[in-house]
């Protein structure tokens, strides 16, 4: 059987998007899948040592929220300082509870199972990025070098 | 449940982890040699016969005994 590749561009810094890359590579190394992940824009901040990741209820109608505030809560509530922060802390807790992976143990297993990560150049430069900062292992390359691998793939997704 | 090689207890774990972890220990594993993985998310269950489908690995039974989920995969 020849070995299946999968392609994911991965787009997002908040905690919530941080999982579908993470969750769908590591799966699919688990499958046999050679993977690739291209983190552009804010999906940089998935790479960062020391993760700083969080999530926002603001413009996300669709995130249950504890005891129906979603219905009652005023949206204009949510702006207020240290809700993100809280919020952030419930999601995690939850995700905990649930028996659902951290961020960077998932991360950790994508690097385990040789899944290539790699850094948007551009973006490091258009937001003066210090690469210190990422993770060892990765790569920094463009557009050019996704296709190489994504032209070649079964399957590629835009996260 | 029939015999098997080693045990792995993916109790209280989420997607995708199960999978993760089993993949992880039939790596070191011989062929022919059997797991028997005990999982408590529902959606293990159709995770594994996907699993199993995919890398040619056998699942040669899988089972709900009181709310937990039981597999047994013979490593291809």
């Amino acid at each position: 059987m020849e070995e299946k590749k999968l392609a994911i561009i991965a787009t997002k810094g908040s905690l919530d998007w941080a999982y579908p890359p993470f969750i769908l590579a590591s799966t699919a190394s688990a499958l046999g899948y050679e993977t690739q992940i291209f983190f552009t824009f804010y999906g940089l901040q998935l790479l960062k040592k020391k993760l700083a990741l969080e999530v926002t209820p603001l413009g996300n109608p669709g995130m249950p929220m504890p005891m129906g505030m979603d219905k009652w809560f005023p949206v204009l509530g949510l702006t207020l300082p240290g809700m993100q922060g809280m919020m952030t802390s419930m999601m995690k807790k939850k995700m905990k509870d649930k028996g659902v992976a951290s961020v960077e143990e998932l991360r950790d297993l994508c690097q385990e199972a040789e899944v290539k990560l790699i850094a948007c150049q551009m973006t490091v430069d258009l937001f003066d990025m210090n690469t210190a900062e990422f993770i060892d292992g990765i790569e920094y390359a463009g557009a050019a070098a996704f296709f190489e691998f994504a032209g070649e793939s079964d399957i590629c997704l835009y996260i | 449940m029939a015999d098997f090689d080693q045990e792995l207890d993916a109790s209280g774990l989420n997607c995708p982890l199960p999978i993760l972890r089993a993949k992880k220990t039939l790596n070191a594993m011989d062929s022919g040699q059997v797991l028997h993985v005990v999982a408590t998310d529902p959606g293990s269950v159709k995770d594994f016969d996907a699993f199993a489908k995919q890398t040619g690995n056998e699942l040669m039974e899988s089972k709900e005994d009181g709310g937990k989920f039981h597999f047994l995969i013979k490593k291809g």
